[in-house]
């Protein structure tokens, strides 16, 4: 089963608070995890706190499941952060600006664990 | 015990200027009326991990050197590269980002400021229309209508709303919240919206179809809006441009929701636009909510120095300044840039992916007070003091207002225009012995 979403990115103050101790575990459980509507999550089979793929044709990325009903069916919010840039629209089609809102995505469960920060960041030295 | 009053907290951009730290044994024991991002900023410089020492990346991992051999490694980096990125210095101070200006040109360096992944859209609707602005005092003390369009006060700017907008007395605004209609556009229910008299759910990526279809109830063409636009029915674009049209005066805030959805810079464009319709009736200006608490200053120093906002190139000698050409992630994208100096920024966790990636394959100097996901990526790392607390320095709040930050411990870290200017000293005598 795959949740055809779309997927925005923003400020939480709780990602914020962290901004200055990235290091910290809890900035990897403030950012790494993905807002959906309950109806979207029971849909998935998924329940808050288990694992999703987010993936696009921009990267793949796994962050765990919240649960958020103001979110409209079919939205999906990641944290600003490095899981969520992991799968943003590089292009800036001309204008600067990087794709972080409104990227067409499809979100599934996933058995995977969430990369912590050194992993991820290791990821881009390959 | 000292108590400092009339701290400036080095967070957002609303740069709240009231809060009260005391300081015992060099050490911050007490923070008074910041909130949650101001206070884990301010109080975490005592608490949080640090970069003690500067470091050099040698086979793979980063190795502890003095400061000369961090310096002498990354001067050689930047006089060695063709075309060097320099990125960051919003969460600085304006001296820093003046001296880091003058290096990128000493180097031919190509210097953009976080704006790139934030408002920077909004330059460039203010190139095209204007900005109709004023200072958050005028929204305090005047505005009756506030709109926050794309943006989570709430979440991003806590104390926005209790100092200068929603929650504000001021002198014509005396009953505060009573005084004042808000109105909150946005793609989710979030915790803005749950304080809002209107909420209007847009859909994804349609705002710039949303604002015009309230420029035209405005100028009097409703007959032209269709049942629905963006997802809103025609009555409630009616009752929302009403609103705004019969506020005495109304200041439309505006967030990433809008620079970085669907038409980005033409979201800024459109405001503008409505706001000229409107001022032909009532009052009503517009400010963006900058995040990182002197973003503006960087645009404010970048513009005074070189005539150019942010994304100026310098490679050809003189400025240059084409946001989609020369932006950041444009430039790293296009695989041009081959070295990179990053400062009081992370893009390391900021940027796209791909963004991300060329910057893992050049040389990278990273100068900031704490590891984040950039330090991952970099070859020198120079630990700076924290700007508003360990050193003092000049930042400008979202509306362009100057204030100056305060010192409040004393630090063994030198501040980054310090350790900038060192730089420049030390390019200088590998350029001229070349």
């Amino acid at each position: 089963m795959k949740l055809e979403a779309n997927l925005i990115t923003g400020r939480t103050a709780y990602q914020g608070s962290y901004l200055e101790y990235k290091t910290s575990p809890r900035y990897f459980e403030e950012c790494a995890y993905c807002e959906l509507n309950p109806e979207d999550l029971s849909q998935l089979g998924v329940s808050e706190g288990e694992c999703l793929k987010v993936s696009n044709e921009h990267g793949e990325v796994i962050v765990r499941a919240k649960m958020n009903s103001g979110n409209p069916r079919g939205l999906a919010f990641i944290p600003m952060g490095p899981w969520a840039n992991a799968i943003v629209d590089p292009d800036t089609r001309g204008c600067g600006m990087p794709g972080f809102k409104g990227v067409p995505s499809q979100i599934e469960k996933s058995d995977k664990e969430p990369l912590d920060l050194k992993s991820l960041m290791r990821t881009y030295c390959q | 015990m000292k108590v400092i009053t009339d701290v400036v907290c080095p967070f957002c951009g609303s740069l709240c200027d009231d809060l009260t730290v005391k300081v015992e044994d060099n050490v911050i024991t007490d923070i008074q009326r910041a909130c949650i991002l101001g206070h884990n900023k301010i109080a975490g410089v005592c608490l949080h991990e640090r970069i003690e020492s500067p470091m050099i990346r040698k086979d793979g991992e980063l190795v502890e050197v003095t400061y000369e051999e961090a310096i002498e490694k990354a001067a050689d980096i930047l006089a060695n590269s063709k075309r060097t990125l320099s990125y960051g210095w919003a969460s600085t101070s304006c001296e820093a980002v003046s001296k880091a200006i003058q290096l990128a040109e000493e180097t031919g360096s190509l210097i953009d400021s976080t704006a790139n992944v934030c408002h920077g859209p909004t330059v460039l609707a203010v190139h095209e229309k204007g900005s109709p602005a004023a200072s958050l005092g005028q929204v305090k003390n005047r505005a009756d209508l506030v709109v926050f369009w794309g943006c989570n006060p709430v979440h991003a700017h806590p104390r926005h709303m209790s100092r200068y907008s929603t929650y504000a007395r001021g002198f014509f605004t005396k009953k505060g919240r009573k005084a004042r209609n808000i109105a909150v556009v946005d793609v989710r229910e979030t915790d803005t919206s749950k304080l809002a008299d209107k909420y209007v759910q847009v859909d994804p990526g349609c705002d710039y179809m949303l604002l015009n279809a309230i420029r035209s109830v405005i100028n009097e063409n409703e007959d032209v809006i269709p049942a629905q636009v963006a997802g809103i029915p025609k009555e409630e674009i009616i009752e929302l441009a009403t609103m705004l049209k019969e506020a005495r005066f109304s200041c439309i805030f505006y967030g990433m929701g809008t620079t970085q959805s669907r038409s980005k810079y033409k979201n800024g464009d459109a405001v503008s636009s409505l706001l000229y319709d409107l001022n032909q009736y009532s009052k009503s200006v517009m400010i963006p909510m900058r995040g990182h608490y002197n973003v503006t200053g960087f645009g404010q120093v970048a513009n005074w120095e070189t005539g150019y906002p942010n994304a100026i190139d310098f490679n050809r000698r003189l400025a240059y300044y084409n946001p989609g050409e020369t932006g950041a992630s444009d430039v790293l994208l296009r695989g041009e840039v081959d070295s990179a100096i990053i400062a009081a920024a992370d893009p390391g966790a900021h940027f796209a992916q791909e963004a991300v990636r060329c910057l893992a394959k050049v040389p990278m100097i990273q100068i900031d007070p704490y590891h984040n996901a950039t330090t991952e990526l970099a070859d020198v790392v120079i630990p700076a003091a924290v700007v508003g607390v360990e050193t003092e320095g000049t930042a400008y709040r979202m509306d362009s207002i100057p204030l100056r930050m305060k010192k409040l411990i004393d630090t063994t870290f030198k501040s980054d225009e310090e350790i900038v200017t060192d730089l420049i000293e030390k390019v200088r005598e590998i350029k001229g012995g070349a």
